[in-house]
C-alpha cells in the first residue's frame, strides 16, 4: 500500500507540469481559465492522496 | 474622519487586538524556557495548522499573488501555489514527522542541535548558524519593508497637510502616497506590535496569534474576492459577475503562452525550502504529539488553494481594469479594493493583509532567539551556568538586535521584495538534501554535510552576484536557446554532488550515534 501512495505522489508531481494545456484558453464554468482550473484539481488531489497517506502509510 | 484615517484607525485597532490577544498567551506562561520556546509541547492538531499554514504564507500570499498574476497570467498558480501544496505536506510527511520525533525523543528545539548530534560534529553548527541567520534575515526584510509600503498606500490622504507624511513626485506635486503613513514609520510599528507578542507570549503567544491572523487573513481574502468580483462584473448574480470578469481577459493571461516550461519546472524546487526553514523547524517541536502533523499534511495544499486561487484570478481581471502605469504589479491589489470598495472593507483588508506578515515575523523573530540562545550561548557557556529566566532574556535581547539589523536594513531600499524571496527560498531549499540524507542516509558524514554547505554557500553567493545582487528580476540559468532554469537547480545540485561524494571519501559517524538515529 505504501509503495502504490508513493506512486500516487510521483503521479501527481509529474500531472503538475500540465504540458497538454499549456495554450488552451477554455473557461471552466465561464470564468475559470482551465490552466488554473487544473492546478485547482491538482491542489485538491494533493490533499487526497496526503489524507490516504497519513491514514495508510503512518505511535506518542 | 476622511478614508485614509478610517482605514489608519481600523489597522490601529486590529494591532490592540493582537497586543490583547499576546497579553493573554502570557498569563500561560510558566517562566521556562521551554515554556517559551516550544510552548511545553502543547500545540494541538488546529492550531499547528493553522500557526505552520499562516508562517509559510506571507504578504505575498495576498498581495505578491495578485501582482505577479497581473504580470505573468494565471501560470503563476501552478509555478507557485499548487506546486508548494504538494511540496509542503510531502516535507512534513517526510521531514517534520521525523524531526519532531527526534526532538521529543533528544530534547531538541534547534536543527543545529540535531545535526551536531547526528554528525557528531561541534564545526557543522558553527558553519550553519550564520548561514541559517543570514537567509532569515532577507526573509524579515520582506515582511518589514512590505508592511510599511502597504501601510502607507491604505492610508494615503490621513494627513496631506503633516510635513514628515509627505511623499512628493520628483516635480515636486503628490504622489499617490502623499499624507499616508511613511514607510519607515509603518515598518517601525509592525516590528515593536510584533516584539511586543512575542516578548510576552512566547511560542504560545506566537502560535495562538498566528491561528487568528491565518483565520482573518483567509476570510478577508475571500470577502475581497466576492466583493471585487461583483463590482468588476458588474451583473446581477455573483455568477454572471464572475463570467463576466473573465470574459474580456486576454489570451496571454488565461494560458501559460508567455511562460517558459523549463522555469515552471524548476519552480518545482523552491517550495523545498520548508524543510529547512529554522522557524518551522522550531513549530515543528511545539505539536503535542506526531498525530497531530496529520491535519497539516492533508490540509495545506488545500488551504493555499483557498487563499490563491482567489487572488490570481483578481490579478488577471486587473488586466481589464486600465490600472494607471504608476501603480506597481504588488500595488494592484491595494489599487482596485481602493478605487472599488468601500472605505472600511479597504481597512479590513489592510488588516489582513498585515496579518499574513506578522504570521510569518513572529516565528522568524522567535527562531533566531531559539538559536542564539541554544546553539551559540547553552552550548559554549553551559547549559547549567544559566538559569532558565537569564536564557529567556538572552534570547529575547538577540532578537533585538537581529530586528533592528532588519529594520535598518528596510530604510536603505531594495527594489525587488519577489526576488529577494527567491533567492532567500533558493538558499534554504539547496539546503534540503543536507536534512533527507541526514533523517534516511546513514552513511552521511560530518565532512559530507561541512561540504555541502559550503558548495551550497559559494555557489549561492557566486549566482547572487552573477544576477547583479539581485537586481536583474528575470535572472536565469540558460542551457542553450530554449531551456532556462531557476539558480536554484545548479545550488542544488552543488549542494548534493559535494555532500554525496565527500560522505563516500569518509567514514560514517559511530555505530552508537548510527543506532540512535536508525533503530533497527
Amino acid at each position: 500500500m505504501k509503495t502504490v501512495l508513493w506512486i500516487l505522489v510521483a503521479i501527481l508531481i509529474v500531472a503538475h507540469q500540465d504540458f497538454w494545456n499549456w495554450n488552451d484558453d477554455t473557461l471552466v464554468l465561464g470564468f475559470i481559465p482551465i490552466g488554473l482550473a487544473y492546478h485547482m484539481g491538482i491542489s485538491l488531489a494533493a490533499g487526497i492522496v496526503w489524507f490516504l497517506m497519513v491514514n495508510l502509510a503512518w505511535d506518542d | 474622519m476622511n478614508p485614509g484615517q478610517i482605514r489608519l484607525a481600523i489597522i490601529a485597532v486590529y494591532l490592540l487586538l493582537l497586543l490583547g490577544l499576546g497579553f493573554i498567551a502570557s498569563r500561560s506562561f510558566s517562566g521556562t524556557k521551554k515554556d517559551y520556546l516550544l510552548a511545553s509541547h502543547s500545540i494541538g492538531p488546529f492550531l499547528l495548522l493553522m500557526s505552520v499554514f499562516g508562517t509559510t504564507m506571507t504578504a505575498f500570499a495576498l498581495v505578491g499573488s495578485t501582482g505577479e498574476a497581473f504580470k505573468e497570467g494565471i501560470g503563476v498558480y501552478g509555478m507557485l501555489a499548487s506546486s508548494s501544496g504538494i511540496i509542503h505536506s510531502l516535507c512534513f510527511f517526510v521531514i517534520g514527522v521525523k524531526i519532531y520525533s527526534f526532538g521529543r525523543k533528544y530534547g531538541y528545539t534547534t536543527q543545529i542541535q540535531f545535526f551536531r548530534d547526528r554528525l557528531e560534529s561541534d564545526l557543522i553548527g558553527v558553519l550553519l548558524f550564520p548561514i541559517l541567520v543570514g537567509l532569515v534575515i532577507p526573509y524579515l526584510l520582506i515582511g518589514v519593508m512590505a508592511s510599511g509600503t502597504v501601510i502607507q498606500a491604505m492610508t494615503a490622504g490621513a494627513f496631506p497637510e503633516w510635513a514628515s507624511f509627505a511623499a512628493l513626485k520628483p516635480d515636486g506635486s503628490p504622489s499617490p502616497m502623499h499624507g499616508g503613513v511613511p514607510t519607515w514609520l509603518g515598518s517601525a510599528a509592525i516590528c515593536m506590535v510584533v516584539l511586543i507578542y512575542v516578548f510576552i507570549g512566547g511560542m504560545r503567544g506566537t502560535a495562538w496569534a498566528n491561528a487568528f491572523q491565518t483565520i482573518v487573513f483567509m476570510v478577508l481574502g475571500l470577502v475581497t474576492f466576492v466583493s471585487l468580483a461583483n463590482k468588476i462584473g458588474g451583473q446581477e448574480t455573483f455568477f454572471e459577475s464572475l463570467k463576466a470578469a473573465s470574459a474580456s481577459v486576454s489570451e496571454s493571461h488565461v494560458t501559460r503562452s508567455e511562460m517558459s516550461t523549463s522555469k515552471f519546472l524548476t519552480y518545482m524546487l523552491i517550495p523545498l525550502s520548508v524543510g529547512m526553514f529554522p522557524h518551522l523547524f522550531q513549530h515543528w517541536l511545539t505539536a503535542k504529539s506526531a498525530r497531530s502533523f496529520k491535519l497539516s499534511v492533508v490540509c495545506h495544499p488545500i488551504f493555499i488553494m483557498i487563499v490563491w486561487a482567489p487572488c490570481v484570478l483578481i490579478g488577471v481581471w486587473a488586466t481589464t481594469q486600465n490600472i494607471p502605469p504608476a501603480v506597481s504589479a504588488n500595488g494592484v491589489l491595494a489599487f482596485l479594493v481602493k478605487t472599488k470598495l468601500s472605505t472600511w472593507l479597504a481597512g479590513l483588508l489592510t488588516a489582513g493583509i498585515l496579518a499574513a506578515i506578522m504570521s510569518s515575523l513572529d516565528s522568524q523573530f522567535l527562531c533566531v532567539g531559539s538559536m542564539f540562545t541554544n546553539d551559540i550561548v547553552e552550548h559554549y557557556v553551559g547549559k547549567d551556568r544559566l538559569s532558565d529566566t537569564a536564557q529567556v532574556w538572552t534570547a529575547r535581547v538577540f532578537v533585538i538586535l537581529i530586528v533592528a539589523v532588519t529594520y535598518w536594513l528596510s530604510l536603505r531600499g531594495y527594489k525587488s521584495v519577489f526576488t529577494l524571496g527567491v533567492w532567500c527560498f533558493s538558499g534554504f531549499a539547496s539546503l534540503f538534501p543536507l536534512v533527507f540524507a541526514a533523517l534516511y542516509w546513514k552513511k552521511l558524514t560530518a565532512a559530507g554535510a561541512l561540504s555541502g554547505v559550503l558548495a551550497m554557500l559559494g555557489s549561492w553567493l557566486y549566482l547572487f552576484r552573477d544576477s547583479g545582487w539581485g537586481s536583474n528580476t528575470k535572472y536565469v540559468i540558460k542551457l542553450g536557446e530554449d531551456i532556462e532554469v531557476m539558480p536554484v537547480v545548479a545550488i542544488f545540485l552543488c549542494t548534493l554532488v559535494a555532500m554525496v561524494a565527500t560522505s563516500l571519501m569518509t567514514s560514517p559517524p559511530s555505530d552508537k550515534t548510527l543506532a540512535k538515529f536508525f533503530p533497527k
